[in-house]
């Protein structure tokens, strides 16, 4: 590489004016980031609590259902992605699918979790007072799998978060767009201004989450007082 | 949809796509160079830093900090960040960028094991006489062997299917097929790119799984896959 003599021109990697002249494109990264990490959980959500229920309580299909995930869980985004773009086309479907795989993954693992670890003795009495099957599930296994539950969702929403930034290599990446914009165009600001907004949407994601967490599960909290 | 299948298929069939310096097989090796460079990294930070602090019995909210925050940076970001540095493009960001995220799962399982080593074990080894370092070489760090082998084995994994990112910053490995291919629309190439980087994620899992295996004694095997992996969802890319 040649020698630079002349001093390059500043590019510091914090810059307000950045901010003040990108905000349109800053505010439509972050709410496409937002909207993609929210539609990803809800959806992933909604196919992994009547999976889990189905692999509850038969060893063997929850087994199954944790070493295919696992296995599953190895494949980077990036190749995920890749695979899917022939078939579901560049853009947001192809994102979430893939998005959705993930987070199903980590979703499934916790919630069988959370139903596995319910306490035998309060199924017990639950059964010793009447309770039919789904009574059983709905009022007492899944509140107490709860905070196994919650854990899943924090941990499947931080990930999303930082995972949407690779949809970039299919066109849709939300704040990840932004930061490759601005490594192609070596500006720093961007990349780090972009890099900072991803990780407060996971931080505030995850603080968020662990609050309604705590205001739906009241009776741990008690306990941890007492 | 089968054309791409098809597509994918003559790819693979045309050796001139096996060898030379853009072939299959280099592209693989610089993959797992830049993929055990990285592991080698990381392990000499994350391995005396949580044998130290497990051994001392500390830092145990520092662990959790560093894998709590390694898990909202994404690594792409962190990626681009070394790439616009003096670092350069190419395998270097790559390297680097992978080795810092391959840090917690080796921190985390090297600091449990050697908390989870028994109190007993512990007391009857300064019983006899030793110091705090014999006792760490010859009983402390054998016993905790198995969750070290098992934070390697995740770290190991995490940063084969990670290092596929350097493709996007001018860097080498398989992911160039993925990201070359999907820059010119030639889709047949990014889905066999995308199957060969699956095919060498779901290898490295198993050689290493097996070897994490191999290398525990039998009797410590079902505590090691009991605890194993307390990191398994750390950063995935």
């Amino acid at each position: 590489m040649p020698e630079v003599t002349a001093s390059p021109p500043a590019n510091p990697w914090l810059s307000w004016r950045y901010v003040e002249s990108n905000w349109g494109d800053l505010t439509v990264a972050v709410e496409q980031h937002v909207s993609l990490t929210a539609q990803t959980i809800a959806i992933a959500t909604l196919i992994a609590l009547p999976l889990a229920v189905l692999a509850h309580g038969r060893p063997r299909v929850a087994a199954l259902v944790l070493g295919v995930s696992g296995v599953l869980y190895t494949i980077p985004a990036l190749a995920l992605f890749a695979i899917l773009a022939p078939f579901t086309g560049i853009g947001r479907t192809t994102v979430l699918i893939g998005l959705v795989a993930y987070a199903l993954l980590v979703l499934v693992r916790n919630v069988l979790v959370g139903l596995e670890g319910v306490d035998p003795e309060v199924r017990d009495a639950a059964r010793g007072l009447g309770y039919g099957p789904v009574r059983m599930l709905l009022t007492v296994e899944l509140p107490n799998a709860l905070p196994a539950i919650v854990v899943g969702l924090r941990l499947a929403t931080v990930s999303t978060v930082a995972l949407v930034t690779i949809g970039i290599v299919v066109g849709f990446g939300g704040l990840g767009q932004l930061m490759f914009r601005g490594f192609n165009s070596s500006y720093r600001a961007e990349i780090m201004t972009a890099t900072l907004l991803t990780v407060a949407i996971a931080v505030v994601a995850d603080v968020l989450i662990l609050l309604a967490g705590r205001l739906a599960t009241p009776w741990t909290r008690s306990v941890r007082a007492g | 949809m089968t054309e791409v299948l098809q597509a994918a298929l003559v790819w693979f069939n045309d050796p001139a796509n096996w060898t030379g310096s853009r072939g299959i097989l280099a592209r693989t090796g610089e993959h797992l160079t830049m993929s055990v460079l990285a592991v080698l990294l990381a392990s000499l930070v994350a391995l005396p830093l949580g044998v130290w602090l497990g051994h001392r019995r500390r830092g145990g909210t520092l662990t959790v900090l560093v894998a709590n925050a390694s898990r909202a940076l994404p690594t792409f970001a962190l990626l681009l960040i070394f790439a616009s540095t003096s670092l350069g493009f190419g395998n270097r960001p790559a390297v680097l960028a992978t080795a810092i995220f391959a840090i917690p799962p080796i921190l985390t399982n090297t600091h449990t094991g050697l908390l989870e080593v028994d109190a007993a074990a512990r007391d009857a080894a300064r019983g006899m006489g030793m110091t705090g370092l014999r006792s760490l070489a010859q009983v402390e760090i054998p016993l905790a062997l198995p969750m070290i082998a098992a934070g390697l084995r995740t770290a190991a994994v995490q940063v084969v299917a990670t290092v596929t990112l350097a493709a996007l910053v001018g860097g080498g490995g398989l992911g160039v097929y993925i990201v070359v291919g999907l820059g010119t629309r030639r889709f047949g190439e990014v889905l066999a790119g995308a199957l060969l980087v699956a095919a060498l994620c779901l290898i490295a899992e198993g050689v290493l799984g097996l070897t994490q295996r191999l290398m525990t004694p039998e009797a410590m095997r079902r505590y090691a896959t009991g605890q194993a992996d307390p990191d398994r969802s750390s950063s995935r890319v």
